[in-house]
């Protein structure tokens, strides 16, 4: 073990890190100027746990009717070895699917229900071999679906492996990552947070895909940045594919990845002694949460687990408002700094004066007319 | 973001407790509003499980779903709910007024009140929106035949959708709205979405601050969301044994009578908090004395009403799934006159509003220290009454002379910027020259011309008329942006779907991309395949 690897395993406590899949990996791009949360996703620290104990749960639940539907639909999809899925995708492409396509499902002999690393290494292989020897050679051959296979990242120096939902298609030279949702796209529009989310998860495939390739001496470009939403149509289960462009979600992914790789940089700010151990005394935890810097917005509500106990502990800062309030607020970083400069009570720093004056003419002006003057 | 706002917000975390940023109500208030509390099946598409839904406090009709993926049961609920709501929409079209059209030559009727419909949040209104698009293409005939009053209330549902968007209705409004128009919490603009979480701030309950009280208004164990989306442990704890109990039953009336007993109970429990919530609200606003230009916006919707349902009444065919190129760059401007005109009149109507404008410079308040009032200008063809007044203000003026400006106390008054002369004290003296307001002759009538003494609140907003813009008539639609439209009938709603790309990449570039980053947006290959009157539409 490294010396880094040793330190991670000490924040972590006494419990294998914390495995991810494209849902973390995706959550990870979602505040990335945030320290607290890369050094916790990188030790692979089981933060619903920690949420827990230091007091602020997390809720991201999932409710068992969007499972089941979920589950329904992409049945529903890929069935008939996946004859209806290839035409929906070739059409959305454009392209011409010659002839029914191959089905390989790599991860048919766990399947279903058995998620244990033990078949890992195994499937891991085979979805190597499958996918590296079905790399595109031109446009004419025939079209090849693989399901379920099992991709690998590395996240933090870490070895990461993907148990995606997805298919990979072979068609007209390039692979493509298809996803099936179960959101529906209702008059050609979907929920703009849905698509936005299976966007970079899809986004994380296509890097997996991408670099499972290269290793295996292909053209990563083989692997397109367009990848397939299939989603039910309007109010019917009729599915229905949409093109996403995941270029710019890949360079956003690529740099939270690379900061994470470069793990030494982020540790080199972290106090000695700092602990994320669920196992660690409460106290202990908050205040050693506290030690590493965080960069709390409304937007961590909905993007991390830690996010009840960042906002509580940033209750007094600007920031908490939302940037837009922040920076109507001269950008000011303290509630009670604001509102000391709105009231006059002193004038700031030098490079304040101009945030200072705003807010006395603000808050005159709202006294002013909370208070019926001028009529 | 206004700074005046946020500094309300910074205001209201440092007190504990919501702070005010309107001092009049900015929208209508109907005295019978109904209220409507939606709850949607979570996975599925637009799938109604549950709403409390009444006019009064005393008076919530709970309907339920029992098994939402069924589709008769989906249909047997916009039923009921049509039941409710078209009475209430016909309950307002007894008496109208006549209103003078092409400048009194003519003559066109409104109904004297309108139906207004008040959701918990804009998450309500979405459901809503696409509840009204589920059901308006629906048929009282053909293979899948629903009560006829199905598409009727699908019609009316996407009517008050579309009102919604006109800034400054009043028709259909989200609760959390409502209230962070007239007060700012001490939290974000997301957490302002949970009207919980915001009457939390706005009235909490004794012995918590605004914070605590939102918190604790977070904990779905403690205080149910307000919809449409369910708590999940809900669902997985209490609704799916409730509704797999209900199925069970099958053909065990007993069974199936007690079953049914329970999903109510359960479902009662989610929504009641959120009704008695949305009752609060109401009262909230209620108490606000309504803004001066509030009755004219009504009059706009009452105008919108009582044209939708003549439309109705007249066999008119639903609204089109989108709107045609003319269509939608007509609607698109008249958002935007809206818009402007609200946001002008919010100022005018209200003090605190008009701050915000004084503190970027739009406005400002001034003293009257001279006045001329008899002033005619005569060095155009004819003799013109043109009084000067000079202003003296402290607050910093941005606007350059020859700029107009208006006063809030005479809006159809004129008052040009004639000098600009900084005076001692950083105050700033303004000779002003004034037309229109003061009749035809050459004298001003008293009080038309403001006084030494008097003060002002000066602005460049105009609360004036602002002309329509000129579009082609529908049928000319040019080729380059789709040629004219096909009629909006039954058939074409329903028929097989677009072609390949067509028209999907701008709806949804504009719907799916927007504010996401996701580039390009989704274009959609719709499967031309059975429509959406098809039992594929059974969920499975
Ligand atoms: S919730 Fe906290 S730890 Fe998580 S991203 Fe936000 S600030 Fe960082």
């Amino acid at each position: 073990m490294t010396s880094t690897a040793q330190r991670l395993a000490e924040i972590r406590g006494d419990v294998p890190p914390r495995r991810h899949n494209a849902r973390t990996i995706a959550a990870l791009t979602g505040n990335p100027g945030c320290a607290r949360r890369a050094v916790l996703d990188s030790a692979g620290v089981d933060k619903p746990k920690l949420a827990e104990r230091v007091g602020f749960p997390a809720r991201f639940g999932q409710s068992r009717f969007a499972i089941t539907r979920g589950n329904t639909f992409e049945a529903q999809v890929k069935a008939d070895g996946g004859a209806e899925l290839l035409r929906l995708v070739a059409e959305r492409l454009g392209v011409d699917p010659g002839g029914p396509a191959t089905w390989t499902d790599l991860g048919a002999d766990d399947r279903p229900g058995q998620s244990g690393q033990s078949g890992q290494p195994d499937r891991s292989a085979r979805s190597r071999a499958a996918l590296a020897a079905a790399a595109p050679t031109g446009a004419g051959e025939q079209a090849a679906l693989f399901d379920h296979p099992l991709l690998g990242l590395d996240v933090a120096g870490q070895r990461v492996h993907l148990e995606p939902d997805l298919v990979a298609a072979r068609l007209a030279g390039r692979f493509h990552v298809v996803e099936v949702k179960s959101f529906p796209v209702i008059d050609g529009q979907a929920d703009p947070g849905k698509v936005a989310a299976a966007a970079i998860q899809s986004a994380v495939y296509v890097l997996a895909l991408r670099e499972l390739l290269a290793a295996e001496g292909h053209d990563p470009e083989l692997v397109s940045s367009d990848v397939l939403l299939v989603c039910p149509r309007d109010f019917a289960n009729q599915p229905v594919a949409s093109l996403v462009d995941v270029r710019k979600q890949l360079l956003v992914l690529r740099r939270q990845l690379d900061r994470m790789a470069r793990i030494d940089d982020l540790l080199a700010g972290v106090p000695a002694g700092f602990t994320a151990d669920p196992a660690a005394d409460p106290a202990d935890l908050r205040r050693s949460l506290l030690s590493v810097p965080a960069r709390y917005a409304p937007d961590c509500l909905a993007a991390c687990e830690l996010a009840y106990f960042c906002r509580h502990a940033t209750r007094a800062e600007t920031a908490t408002l939302g940037r837009p309030v922040r920076e109507a607020l001269g950008g000011v970083a303290t509630v009670a700094e604001a509102l000391a400069l709105a009231g006059g009570e002193h004038s700031g720093q030098p490079e304040q004066a101009e945030a200072a004056a705003l807010l006395r003419a603000a808050a005159r002006l709202r006294a002013d007319a909370l208070a019926g003057r001028p009529a | 973001m206004s700074t005046l706002r946020a500094l309300a917000k910074a205001q209201a975390l440092a007190a504990g407790v919501a702070q005010p940023v309107a001092t009049v109500r900015h929208l209508h208030l109907s005295p019978r509003p109904l209220v409507l509390v939606p709850l949607a099946m979570a996975g599925e598409a637009n799938a109604p499980l549950a709403a409390l839904v009444g006019t009064a406090p005393g008076d919530a009709r709970l309907l339920i779903v029992p098994q939402p993926r069924n589709r008769d049961q989906r249909f047997a609920f916009a039923a009921e709910l049509a039941g409710i709501v078209l009475p209430y929409l016909d309950s307002f079209r007894g008496v109208s007024e006549a209103v003078a059209v092409d400048r009194g030559r003519d003559v066109r009727y409104r109904y004297v009140d309108a139906p207004q419909l008040l959701l918990p949040n804009p998450g309500g209104l979405a459901f809503l929106r696409l509840f009204g698009r589920s059901t308006r293409f629906r048929r009282p005939d053909g293979e899948y035949p629903v009560h006829p009053s199905v598409p009727l209330l699908g019609r009316w549902l996407t009517f008050f959708a579309e009102r919604a968007e006109h800034p400054g209705s009043s028709a259909l409004l989200a609760m959390t709205e409502a209230l962070t128009l007239h007060w700012a919490t001490g939290q974000s603009a997301v957490e302002d979405l949970h009207l919980p979480a915001v009457l939390g701030w706005l009235d909490p309950p004794p012995g918590l601050d605004g914070a605590r009280a939102a918190a604790r208004a977070e904990d779905p164990a403690v205080c149910p969301p307000a919809g449409p989306a369910t708590d999940p442990e809900f669902d997985n704890k209490v609704l799916a044994p409730a509704i797999a109990a209900y199925t069970d039953a099958a053909d065990d009336e007993t069974a199936r009578r007690s079953a049914y007993a329970e999903l109510e109970l359960a479902l009662r429990g989610q929504l009641a908090p959120t009704w008695e919530l949305m009752w609060r609200g109401v009262g909230l606003l209620a108490a606000l004395p309504p803004g001066a230009r509030v009755e004219g916006r009504w009059a706009g919707d009452r105008d919108a009403f009582t044209s939708h349902a003549e439309h109705v009444d007249a066999g008119g065919g639903p609204q089109p799934r989108r709107d045609g190129a003319v269509a939608a760059a007509v609607r698109l401007h008249r958002l935007e006159r809206a818009g402007t005109s609200y946001a002008v009149q919010r100022a005018y109507d209200d003090p605190l509003v008009m701050a915000e404008h004084r503190l970027t410079g739009e406005a400002f308040v001034a003293d009257v220290t001279l006045a001329d009032p008899r002033r005619v200008d005569d060095t155009g063809k004819r003799p013109v009454l043109r009084p000067r007044i000079q202003v003296v203000t402290t607050e910093p003026v941005a606007v350059p002379v020859g700029a107009t400006l208006y006063s809030t106390a005479r809006p159809g008054q004129k008052a040009k910027v004639v000098f600009l002369t900084p005076a001692a004290d950083g105050k700033t003296e303004v000779v002003l020259e004034l037309s229109g307001g003061m009749g035809r002759g050459l004298t001003a009538p008293p009080g038309t011309v403001p006084e030494v003494g008097e003060r002002l609140s000066l602005t460049t907003l105009s609360d004036a008329f602002l002309p329509a813009g000129a579009f082609p008539d529908p049928a000319e639609t040019p080729w380059t942006h789709g040629g004219p439209p096909a009629a909006a009938t039954f058939d074409q709603a329903l028929g097989p779907a677009d072609p390949p790309g067509a028209g999907a990449g701008a709806g949804a570039g504009a719907g799916v991309g927007a504010g996401v980053g996701v580039g390009a947006g989704v274009a959609s290959t719709p499967v031309v395949g059975p429509s959406d009157g098809d039992p594929a539409e059974d969920w499975a």
